[in-house]
């Protein structure tokens, strides 16, 4: 890629210059996040987060090859080897700790990171790839965080693995088969917690890869910005470091200071004290929850209480739930908006806001026991979170009269004169 | 054309869900949710205070040496601690031999197995064991006590709360909800989520141990202290835990403060976002 006043690696050092002729990796991470990757200059801190991802993602992958040489994947002492992990090994609490805390702190990044995109309008063309792969990226974040909870084998692990596994059963005439394929059995055992932990150690090298690709295709047009207007010239842009690495650099210490936070004074908060009893397949929790951050998802699930045109309830639960994240693949078509950033969006800014409180709303019944009035709330919110993307975004865009653009992102940071003042053409 | 698809699916969506709201809506309206014994009776555990509560919260090795006893003395009749060893007890502020004598002398003892003969046969603890399991022959089955307060909403103000929680169950309950009788065998406690549980009130009498602190073993003490007790059984690494986390967390934002100030150094004078 890149824009022609990219600066360009010369490396001065004779060993970098013979390494740069065989195998030019220090170029291509000068290119990739260094002084040779041009970026728009007016970034706000939302821009902070896709780093912070890929940060959470080497502290899960840390973490957990450190947890994998203590953990046994077997269900007669999963949850005893946990205990063991807790009690025994050499901080072996503060590993498990800021694994599972870990998870949190990924979504919490990776959920801003996405409304982002919603915002700013960063999956539009020309960014629809770095987009798809993003989803991508999510839904094996999600199937790997489901595993990994199934790995302590407690009581949370076990039933929650049931209900999951479960919904595959909905499928018609194939579920049945399909569910004890997948599991090994017919409930989830011992066969079930081994293949999960296979997968669980492996897919995030798969996000890895993926990741890999989101950043190249990112590199292509190269970042959006708060304005969605594109880059036009180099008064709009500033080298990626030290502009960027300096700033998140900050982003980075604030994120750890919260997560240290969160793991050494409330490692427990956000999960489920169900998950320190022992799985039990003869006895079933009061209410089976998972966690925090598939609740909205959950509360789509369960919100279809009735069969609907022939179709059962469990079956457009199922259908439901896994829609609400594939139709994300369809946004860049969908949105026909040609303006990007909400910020110009009088119609679509609000639309926005009230699917976040929908999103908020959703995830606090989904949390909740499967009773009304949650249910009935749920269902209204379920019906607003479907029109937002498939209804309303696809209208609006149409009826909604942008608000004018700054010229460039020059413009938008000096101001008019300044620019002028600076002999940037106007 | 992807619109229109989009459009009819949204659709196909929303009328799934309101035909499940309205369905829902007009049960609920016309027949509501009669309220159960258990909404109206189960009562959220009483306040409780520990040395070991807060940020900077430190265990009393004391109050734990006193919830250690009462949990030898009455509840590891009935209750294992399969995830401790004895060796663990040296936190409290045993000595090894203390230690030693608390494993040789616990009423359980490890079964042993020789493989040569087949027999099965005893032998008394020694502190690296983990404690034993218990066997209970009553109705019910005793939880293992090692986790007991990260297993329950509340932790050790739950288990608190249980143990001087037993009373009769009120009149005016059963008068509401005559279904809701507590069967024979169980006993009534508001705190215990189906408001009746299998385990005979254990603390059943001030001076039921005898504390060697001199401090006056009432009912609502030997609770508390074993409540403490069980915090330590379900994270002995809890204080250093928080010690070292002050360590990271002080030095995290003296760091963070850094990175900020290179952050608007290497801003300055450029106009951006900063
Ligand atoms: C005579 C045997 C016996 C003794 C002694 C006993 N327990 Fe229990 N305990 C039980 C049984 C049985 C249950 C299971 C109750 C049920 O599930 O209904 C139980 C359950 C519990 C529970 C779990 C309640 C829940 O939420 O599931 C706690 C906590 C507990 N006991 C604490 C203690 C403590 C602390 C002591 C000592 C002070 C003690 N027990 C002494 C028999 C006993
Ligand atoms: C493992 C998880 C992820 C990692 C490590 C990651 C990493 C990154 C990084 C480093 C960037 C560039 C910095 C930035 O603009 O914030 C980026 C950009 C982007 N990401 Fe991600 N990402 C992840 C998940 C996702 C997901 C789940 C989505 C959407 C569903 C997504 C959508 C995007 C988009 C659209 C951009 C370009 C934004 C722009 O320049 O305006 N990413 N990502």
């Amino acid at each position: 890629m890149s824009f022609p006043w990219a600066n360009e690696y010369t490396p001065t050092h004779p060993f970098m210059q013979w390494l740069d002729a065989k195998l030019p990796l220090p170029r291509f991470v000068y290119n990739a996040v260094g002084a040779g990757y041009p970026v728009p200059r007016n970034l706000n801190y939302f821009w902070n987060f896709g780093v912070l991802a890929g940060f959470c993602l080497v502290i899960q992958i840390v973490t957990g090859v450190i947890l994998a040489m203590h953990y046994a994947a077997n269900s007669d002492i999963a949850f005893a080897s946990v205990e063991h992990i807790m009690r025994d090994v050499n901080w072996g609490w503060m590993m498990r700790y800021a694994h599972a805390n870990g998870a949190s702190a990924f979504f919490v990044v990776v959920y801003i990171h996405i409304f982002r995109g919603f915002f700013y309008g960063s999956y539009k063309a020309p960014r629809e790839m770095i987009w798809l792969l993003g989803v991508v990226i999510f839904l094996l974040m999600m199937a790997t965080a489901f595993m990994g909870y199934v790995l302590p084998w407690g009581q949370m692990s076990f039933w929650g693995a049931q209900v999951i596994t479960g919904l595959f059963s909905a499928i018609p005439i194939v579920g049945n088969a399909l569910h004890t394929w997948l599991l090994g059995g017919f409930a989830p055992d011992n066969a079930a917690l081994n293949r999960f932990f296979s997968l669980h150690f492996l897919l995030p090298f798969v996000i890895v890869g993926l990741v890999i690709l989101h950043i190249w295709a990112l590199h292509i047009p190269g970042s959006s910005n708060p304005t969605g207007v594109e880059v036009k010239s180099e008064s709009d842009t500033v080298p990626f470091h030290p502009y960027y690495t300096a700033k998140d650099g900050f982003g980075l210490g604030v994120f750890l200071v919260l997560y240290c936070a969160l793991v050494f004074f409330f490692p427990n908060y956000l999960g489920h004290p169900d998950n320190y009893i022992p799985a039990n397949p003869m006895q079933t929790p009061a209410h089976i929850v998972p966690e925090w951050y598939f609740w909205p998802f959950y509360a789509i699930l369960r919100a279809f209480t009735q069969n609907f045109l022939f179709i059962p309830a469990k079956l457009m639960g199922v259908l439901a739930m896994f829609s609400a994240i594939l139709m994300w693949f369809f946004l860049p078509w969908l949105d026909r908006s040609p303006v990007r950033s909400a910020r110009y969006r009088p119609m679509y800014k609000w639309f926005l806001w009230v699917l976040v409180v929908d999103v908020v709303v959703l995830g606090y019944c989904g949390g909740s026991p499967a009773e009304e009035p949650f249910v009935m709330i749920s269902q209204i919110a379920a019906i607003y979170y479907f029109l937002h993307f498939l209804v309303i975004l696809p209208i609006v865009s149409s009826l909604e009269r942008p608000e004018p653009l700054p010229f460039s992102i020059t413009e938008s940071v000096l101001g008019r004169d300044e620019q002028a003042a600076l002999g940037v053409p106007a | 054309m992807i619109r229109i698809f989009a459009i009819l699916a949204g659709l196909f969506f929303a009328a799934g869900l309101a035909w499940s709201f309205l369905l829902g809506a007009s049960s609920y309206i016309s027949e509501p949710p009669a309220k159960t014994a258990v909404e109206e009776y189960h009562q959220h555990p009483k306040e409780l205070q520990l040395a070991s509560d807060g940020a900077f919260g430190r265990f009393d090795n004391e109050q734990l040496q006193r919830g250690f006893q009462v949990y030898k003395e009455v509840c590891s009749n009935c209750h294992s601690l399969r995830y401790l060893a004895f060796r663990d007890l040296k936190d409290l502020g045993y000595n090894d031999d203390e230690v030693k004598a608390i494993a040789a002398q616990w009423s359980t003892k490890q079964p042993t197995f020789d493989p040569k003969t087949g027999d099965k046969g005893e032998r008394p603890n020694v502190p690296a064991d983990h404690f034993p399991l218990v066997y209970y022959a009553g109705q019910g089955t005793p939880p293992d006590l090692s986790l007991i307060t990260k297993a329950r909403h509340g932790g050790p103000a739950y288990v608190y709360s249980l143990l001087t929680g037993y009373q009769d169950q009120p009149a005016e309950l059963l008068k509401r909800f005559p279904d809701a009788k507590v069967p024979e065998g169980l006993h009534y406690n508001p705190y215990f989520a189906s408001l009746a549980i299998a385990m005979p009130p254990p603390l059943t009498a001030d001076g039921q141990v005898s504390y060697g602190d001199g401090t006056k073993a009432t009912r609502d003490q030997m609770a508390k202290d074993v409540a403490a007790f069980l915090v330590w059984t379900a994270e002995p690494s809890l204080e250093k835990r928080r010690q070292l986390g002050w360590a990271v967390l002080g030095f995290l934002i003296f760091a963070t403060v850094l990175t900020y100030m290179a952050y608007q150094n290497v801003w300055a004078g450029k106009k951006g976002n900063h």
